[in-house]
């Protein structure tokens, strides 16, 4: 008999070139590409007269520098106008097709993966992105690499890897209304930590995992890398198969067949052995939000800032004060209730069309708090004429948030849309890192019917109570 | 790339203080290391200015002077100490080159994040791990100005008279000792990957594109 094997073991074996002592060397199925960790690695191909191996296996698009308004003048920033123009050039020289601003399918590049069908099940994926880990959803091994990665790639098709090891968590029990994947992504770091995933592969499973939509499941993986892990997973079932079936760039015919009979085969083999184990049981979880500067701050909404003097480690203690300074919070004090000034919808995490509708639902016929400035960034030009033809824009016009164009915008604020010094944001993107939205902003990073909640209270609040 | 010789140099310390007590930042991410205004070049080089820029300079763009960095002789640091999770968050290699840019060639801290800890090697830059103990212990030795020196070789740090080993794998530590460029060695192997192509063409063709 063969020994049990995870998703994971499967999918690496049948990714191996060669196995090495150190290294492997790993077959890539799909790489995708943006404009920000793109240009030195072209450059480099460049300098080295190299091409790229297979430039069908590569999909590039604009995302992180785009404005996400009024796109008819074009980029204003100079050097962002540069740095997607290079993209653009880079991949007429190279081959690749590139998904232009102006193209209805331009989006965030882990949204627009799965909806063009470049993400499957059993491949692996590699995006010189951290968020790479988002495909998992659909059972692929998806990593981010660096830009020097990102090269090796384009110029081999392949990388150096390490094997990892097996981390499953399981996420069991009945799941309480208004708690969302982005709940579920929270407690999973709050539990693990941002360090604990480190070395690991997550594999999700459980009954609630099997009942989240495909929106869910990303969510869930994207946030993978928050806790540590390179790549979260998730066994492809027939939501997965219905997602994908149709859509551009996955196989048809026969050949979808055969690919279905060959993804049935991926699921963990039963009683196979992890490395690591834990299992968070639902049944009394509540809306969440991070109080501080690292994703792993997490408290449910009704809890109290941590107060520093009752943690034991050093460096825990001091960076709990660092944070709570920086953030502008009182040590003990309730997190509901406090003043924002901004809600921002949209990212990787929380920029799908099940995100909009999440958010649309809880606000309809309400207003944006006058003192808050609110917006929608819909997480692809797909997702957006979605939420358009279902009359979402409108819901979230007419309560007062701003509709924009799609794109990164201010999950990493290297566009116009940032914060300024000490205002502070109810967001559904996954960093709340010291200036990460913008220097000196403040983020609390929730799901989108939170987002909503706080939009419309003027503060942090339970969407609970806000819905009742 | 380079290769790495051995290092002699300044090691700053990453600290978070508390009274007269002080332990490593834990933590450290590349959003702090590099901001993302400075992720629009297209190049490699020319970052170290901006290294740990929203720490290092205020709003007006005036050096704040308590911050490690600013501080002789640590503006000259080759060497960074830091506490656990060194480098998460970001893929972003922009961390790698502007430490580099910087002049940084030694990170020692108890953990990394996995991306950029491959980023470091890239670049040629040693990330050691070493327990928490004795990272805040050579953190005493950096903070009065003593010169670290590291050989990769016989994997040792030396400061002062104090003496200390850590481990490498040996794949990466010949990486940087020979200055590789990986992807020449990759593509030695191409025919590897040619027949790896043609089996997956035959036994994974829904992966073909
Ligand atoms: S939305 Fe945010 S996290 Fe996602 S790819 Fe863009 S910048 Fe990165």
């Amino acid at each position: 008999m063969t020994q049990p094997k995870t998703i994971y073991d499967k999918i690496w074996e049948s990714h191996l070139v060669y196995q090495g002592k150190d290294g492997s060397l790993i077959y890539i199925d799909r790489h995708l590409v943006h404009e920000v960790t793109s240009p030195q690695a072209f450059e480099g191909l460049r300098l080295s007269d190299r091409f790229v191996r297979q430039p069908k296996k590569t999909l590039a698009v604009a995302d992180h520098n785009v404005p996400t308004e009024d796109r008819s003048k074009g980029i204003e920033d100079e050097e962002s106008r540069i740095q997607v123009e290079a993209l653009r050039q880079n991949c007429e020289d190279f081959g690749i097709e590139f998904i232009g601003m102006d193209d209805l399918r331009q989006g965030i590049v882990h949204i627009i993966g799965p909806e063009q069908g470049f993400t499957l099940p059993g491949s692996t994926i590699v995006c010189g992105d951290s968020h790479t880990s988002t495909h998992g959803a659909f059972g692929a091994l998806a990593v981010g690499i660096g830009t020097s990665e990102v090269e090796h790639v384009l110029a081999t098709q392949t990388l150096i890897q390490k094997k990892s090891k097996n981390f499953n968590v399981q996420i069991v029990g009945r799941c309480p209304e208004y708690i969302t994947a982005k709940d579920l992504a929270l407690s999973v770091i709050g539990a693990v930590g941002t360090a604990g995933g480190t070395g690991f592969v997550i594999e999700y499973s459980g009954n609630v995992v099997e009942s989240l939509t495909m929106e869910g499941r990303m969510t869930l993986c994207n946030l993978t890398i928050e806790a540590g892990a390179r790549a979260g997973l998730i066994a492809p079932d027939n939501k997965t198969y219905e997602y994908l079936q149709n859509r551009p760039m996955t196989p048809k015919g026969e050949l979808w067949e055969s690919a279905l009979k060959y993804w049935k085969t991926l699921p963990s083999d039963k009683d196979v052995h992890y490395d690591k184990t834990i299992t968070i049981d639902t049944k009394n979880l509540a809306p969440l939000v991070t109080w501080g500067t690292s994703p792993e701050d997490v408290i449910e909404i009704g809890g109290n800032i941590p107060i520093p003097e009752e943690i034991e480690d050093d460096s825990k203690k001091n960076a709990i004060k660092r944070s709570l300074e920086y953030m502008g919070l009182e040590a003990g004090a309730p997190i509901k209730g406090l003043k924002i000034d901004k809600v921002f919808i949209g990212s990787c995490t929380n920029g799908r069309i099940e995100d909009l509708r999440d958010a649309a639902r809880i606000l309809k016929d309400k207003k944006v708090s006058e003192h808050v400035d609110a917006m929608v960034v819909p997480g692809s030009g797909l997702v957006k004429a979605q939420a358009e033809n279902e009359g979402l824009d409108k819901i979230f016009m007419e309560s007062g948030f701003d509709w924009r164009e799609p794109g990164c915008s201010m999950c990493l604020a290297m566009n116009a849309d940032k914060l300024l010094p000490e205002e502070r944001c109810a967001s559904t993107s996954n960093r709340n890192f010291e200036g990460r939205q913008g220097r000196g902003g403040r983020t609390h990073l929730l799901s989108p019917k939170m987002a909503v909640a706080a939009a419309v209270m003027g503060h942090l609040a339970d969407v609970r109570e806000l819905d009742s | 790339m380079e290769k790495f010789t051995n290092i002699k140099g300044i090691a700053a310390p990453m600290l978070t203080t508390d009274g007269n007590q002080f332990s490593m930042m834990i933590n450290v991410d590349t959003d702090m290391i590099i901001p993302k205004q400075f992720l629009k070049t297209i190049k490699r080089t020319g970052l170290g200015k901006n290294l740990f820029h929203e720490m290092r300079y205020d709003y007006d763009d005036n050096e704040i002077k308590t911050f490690i960095l600013n501080k002789e002789p640590f503006s000259k640091a080759k060497v960074l100490l830091a506490g656990n999770n060194f480098g998460c968050g970001s893929s972003r290699e922009h961390a790698a080159w502007a430490m580099l840019d910087f002049g940084i060639r030694v990170i020692m801290a108890p953990t990394y994040a996995d991306i950029f800890y491959n980023n470091c090697f890239k670049n040629g830059i040693l990330p050691i791990c070493l327990s928490e103990d004795v990272v805040k212990y050579l953190a005493e030795f950096a903070l009065k100005g003593e010169e670290f020196e590291i050989f990769l070789k016989e994997q040792s740090i030396r400061v002062s008279n104090y003496e200390v080993n850590f481990e490498i794998d040996t794949s990466s530590k010949n990486f940087l000792l020979e200055g590789f460029d990986d992807i020449g060695l990759t593509m030695e192997d191409s025919n590897l990957i040619d027949i790896y192509e043609d089996e997956s063409n035959t036994n994974l063709p829904w992966y073909s594109l």
